[in-house]
């Protein structure tokens, strides 16, 4: 199948914007099942452990193997790396690496190069033995010289049976070797990751592996004559580099958390394989249910046994779930709860990334259920709140949900090593003898917070039920009960919300425009701002860490702007589309909630391309925004 | 005195439980409902026994049968509709110093919690199970079940119900790593007694079945079941559960039964004719998921300090 398509003629020629000096954005792509994206992991953890900024992008398709060379087997990764701290993917790429002529399509599809773009091609498919491949080849390469890119055709797989006899397993480690040429990389620390990487295969294979990476090292230095290197930053502290899914995993582990419940689910999944590896060491396990119901309630038992507990899902896992959250909130039963965000609704994109489940979160259960509810917007976020959410889980007896995305899921980027602390770890179970005459619900007036009895405490026995209840645990259809107990399981959140501060701003504190983001979106949506604030524009932004209860003062800070507008990754309604009008339309989640809080008149601007936001393409957004302004 | 031995007293426990230690509310079950009879069994066992009644958990589901945990004075656990067995897990898997049982009706767990029963079968976690089917739904008034007989007239089949009956004891042996089940009936308390109490001290997922009169909603049977005494037949021999000879003799017609024999358990609960009281399985050599689930129990702050430094060193820069 041929998967070509011709540039787009009649789009404007987009203006090209050089990446800031000191930094690159390098893409792998190739067929499913050919290491592109153990290469880029290499490198980017080669390059941040060097001290380079990081921030990585996976391409993953969405079937394990789908038809090889084509737009739907393109699997990879996008490195971007500089000199400074790196917090998004960046624009479009300098360089490529493709294993074949057909899986960049996937990328054009995306906009992810530009004129100029270096792209380094395995050469094979032009001699191969089809001819219909063949033509592909040559209509490719016609295509891409049209479209600006400046390809060179390289012998991988000629170079890689000089020093193995299957090219399939290995290339992807000459082409790190070739791109740590390109890139200058420490050679030591490059053979130190493959010797990590491959830590669990026999001493052959990472000889081998060694090998590639000398192989596409040295053939670089024969026959490149380009070389970009990336100066390192100076490295204050020590740092670690990992991704968002192992974060959140390392957080888990941080919390003293020891039951972690889960069903498989991209792009959530991964944090249960770090977790698989390690959590025993640490005295606690993890639990495959049966399906993600079976999941929560396994750990709602076990945070009701004393033993507050996590349970990892995303957008379908947590509709399945949301019956259970109700209870948790009810009981009052703490407990995390992890959505590591996709494509939705229903199966949608399981790869990509949205941030779809705001409002589900905040509304998804029936009646009132108040949860509290918070994004992680960086990686190292990703890590700390987990211990945060354990903590504010017990301290208010209440489950806490932690937003994250795909995007941050399997980004890596580097982060100041945590310094491990006592106070993160949860106490072991309480079993002294409950005071007597203590009820297990007794409400404090003022703040809904009450302390919970755990099973083995003597005195303590209570019926923990979901059906409405008095402060004895005892069902209760009393109207004025239900009005009161209602009251005081709500007040808890905004008992939370007044330890919370005012979030800060980026830029100035009054301005034109003001732009809200939360999760993955900071690096994106700040690195845009500063760019158009480096060109005079009069704009700032915000970034949300708690979504519910929200960070205080936001109304204040709305009114020093002519305009606020979130940004945001999951769908709103086109406002230029002729059917849509301010009565009609759809707004943003985050949008929604705003609207609501504050009465603002809040704009939104996003999309579901399953991609994470550019930079370029938010500052385009704000010069119109400020155009607009200004007429 | 009467040939006790003195020093037996000193073992007496600190505190001895009497059954007003488990007794809370009054139960506000129908006149003549079967779950009654359960309760008062359960709190005898409790107290014959000497269960800890703060060391003692009462999981359930919702349906009439499911408020059981309120009319316990131990810890408890309402939760949702179909969804005791995840919980009772939860709460199992890694205290192992807790009496956990679960009470799930047989809309509970064979309809809208059958998934979680197969697993909570095959994960063999210590909990004494005890499903009370009435063949109908009681607390939502009168709906066909899983488990309502082929012709069952309800509000939901008011023609009579078109397809036969899930049979749970089927269903149960049929489970890989099944450990233990057994079948009892409530208007015959010391069997019920004697089962619940060979349940409770199975290590493992032990099932009992309790075939449970609803006069409201199921009038009709609660005659067939109590009247239909030639249908029931006691399962006897040495695996089975401890019943006075007077008990023994109230049944019609007993049964020679090797409860470790999985074949023949599973033709007993195949019979569609007649109905066998007492346990039809048990293997205690079935894994058990919660010895797994305590294995590392008990870590200090410092032991997980050290752990995750260690994983942190992995990924050091
Ligand atoms: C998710 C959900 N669906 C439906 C119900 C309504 N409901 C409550 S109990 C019940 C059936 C109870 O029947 P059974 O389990 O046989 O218990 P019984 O009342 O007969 O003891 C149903 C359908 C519910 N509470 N939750
Ligand atoms: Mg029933």
């Amino acid at each position: 199948m041929s998967t070509s398509t011709s540039p787009e003629k009649s789009t404007v020629k987009e203006e090209i914007v050089p990446s800031l000096p000191g930094e690159h954005i390098v893409e792998i792509v190739s067929d499913s099942g050919e290491g592109a994206q153990k290469c880029g992991q290499s490198f980017a953890a080669i390059s941040a452990k060097m001290g380079n900024g990081v921030w990585t992008v996976e391409i993953i398709p969405a079937e394990i193997h789908p038809p090889s060379r084509t737009i739907e087997s393109a699997s990879g990764i996008r490195i971007r790396f500089g000199s400074t701290k790196v917090t998004n993917m960046g624009d479009e790429a300098e360089l490529m690496v493709a294993l074949n002529e057909q899986v960049p399509y996937a990328r054009i599809l995306q906009k992810a190069y530009k004129e100029g773009t270096i792209m380094l091609l395995e050469n094979k498919w032009a001699t191969d033995q089809s001819e219909h491949i063949k033509t592909q080849y040559a209509t490719a390469l016609k295509d891409f010289e049209a479209r600006g890119y400046k390809v060179i055709e390289i012998p991988m797989e000629v170079e890689c049976l000089k020093i193995i006899k299957s090219a399939r397993k290995g290339k992807n480690m000459w082409v790190l070797g070739m791109l740590c040429y390109i890139y200058d990389r420490n050679l030591d620390i490059a053979k130190n990751q493959i010797r990590h990487t491959f830590r669990t295969k026999p001493e052959a294979v990472i000889e081998s592996n060694l090998l590639l990476l000398q192989g596409g090292y040295d053939w670089a230095a024969d026959n490149l004559d380009f070389q970009y290197p990336i100066k390192p930053m100076e490295l204050k502290e020590e740092m670690v580099v990992m991704n968002g899914n192992e974060a959140v995993g390392m957080g888990i582990l941080a919390a003293g958390i020891e039951v972690c419940s889960m069903y498989p689910i991209t792009p959530a999944t991964s944090t249960s394989h770090f977790l698989a590896e390690c959590i025993e060491n640490s005295g606690g396990l993890i639990h495959q249910a049966e399906d993600e119901i079976a999941a929560i309630g396994f750990a709602i038992g076990s945070s009701y046994a004393g033993k507050t507990a996590v349970t990892i899902t995303s957008g379908p896992g947590l509709a399945l779930k949301n019956e259970f959250i109700g209870l948790a909130a009810m009981g009052e039963v703490p407990l995390v709860i992890v959505d590591v965000q996709r494509g939705g609704p229903s199966t949608g994109l399981p790869t990509k990334v949205e941030q779809g489940d705001l409002l589900a979160v905040l509304y998804g259960q029936p009646g009132d259920t108040p949860v509290i509810t918070m994004a992680a917007s960086t990686i190292e976020e990703c890590f700390h709140f987990i211990i945060l959410a354990r903590k504010i889980a017990e301290s208010f007896r209440t489950p806490v949900v932690v937003l994250t995305d795909a995007n941050l899921a399997t980004g890596q980027q580097p982060f100041p090593r945590p310094k491990v602390c006592k106070e993160w770890f949860s106490p072991p179970i309480d079993q002294s003898p409950w005071k007597q005459g203590v009820d297990p619900y007794e409400w404090d007036e003022a703040t809904g917070l009450s302390r919970r009895p755990i099973p083995g405490q003597p005195n303590g026995m209570y019926t923990l039920t979901g059906l409405a209840h008095s402060k004895e645990g005892k069902p209760s259809y009393d109207p004025e009960n239900n009005q009161r107990t209602t009251a005081y399981r709500s007040k808890k959140l905004a008992t939370f919300k007044n330890t919370l501060k005012p979030p800060e701003i980026h830029g100035d504190k009054e301005g034109d425009l003001l732009i809200v983001g939360w999760g993955s979106t900071l690096g994106a949506i700040d690195e845009a701002v500063d760019r158009v604030r480096a060109e005079g524009g009069s704009v700032s932004s915000l970034h949300l860490r708690f979504l519910s209860p929200l960070e205080p003062g936001l109304k204040e800070i709305f009114s020093c702007f002519k305009k606020v507008m979130t940004i945001e990754i999951n769908y709103s309604d086109d406002v230029s589309d002729p059917v849509i009008n301010n009565d009609n339309r759809r707004y943003s989640q985050l949008a929604w909630v705003l609207r609501a809080k504050t009465l603002v008149d809040i704009d939104c601007y996003s999309n579901v391309e399953g991609q994470p936001l550019s930079p370029r393409k938010i500052v385009r957004k704000l010069q119109q925004e400020l155009e607009q302004l200004k007429a | 005195m009467y040939g006790l031995k003195p020093d037996i007293l000193v073992d007496l426990p600190e505190k001895y439980f009497c059954l007003t230690d488990y007794e809370k509310v009054a139960a506000k079950w129908c006149p003549g409902c079967g779950d009654y009879a359960v309760l008062g069994n359960i709190q005898k066992l409790c107290r014959d026994e000497q269960l800890d009644p703060a060391k003692t958990v009462f999981v359930s589901g919702i349906g009439c049968s499911s408020r059981f945990p309120h009319y316990m004075k131990t810890y408890g656990f309402h939760g949702l509709h179909g969804r005791a067995f995840p919980v009772a897990s939860g709460i199992k898997w890694r205290r192992p110093d807790l009496h956990v049982f679960v009470i799930t009706g047989d809309g509970d767990c064979c309809a809208i919690g059958a998934g979680s029963w197969i697993h909570a079968i095959r994960f063999n976690i210590d909990l004494t199970v005890m499903l009370f089917n009435n063949e109908i739904y009681g607390l939502t008034k009168n709906q066909t079940s899983p488990t309502s007989r082929m012709g069952t007239v309800s509000n939901t089949t008011p023609r009579g119900s078109v397809l036969p009956p899930i049979n749970p004891m089927q269903t149960t042996l049929g489970v890989g790593n099944v450990s233990f089940v057994a079948q009892t009936v409530d208007w015959n308390p010391p069997h019920l007694y004697a089962t619940i109490q060979a349940a409770h001290r199975h290590k493992g997922f032990s099932f009992v079945h309790i075939i449970q009169r609803c006069p409201k909603f199921q009038s009709d049977l609660v005659e067939q079941f109590t009247a239909g005494k030639d249908k029931l037949y006691l399962l006897t021999g040495n695996e089975g559960v401890e019943l006075d000879d007077v008990v023994i003799k109230s049944f019609d017609h007993t049964v020679e039964h090797d409860a470790h024999n999985i074949n023949a358990a599973r033709s007993l609960a195949e019979d569609p004719d007649n109905i066998y009281l007492g346990v039809l399985y048990r293997n205690t050599k079935a894994q058990r998921y919660d010895e797994y689930g305590v294995h590392n129990i008990g870590y200090t702050v410092e032991q997980k300090m050290e752990a995750l430094n260690s994983e942190l060193n992995k990924y050091a820069v």
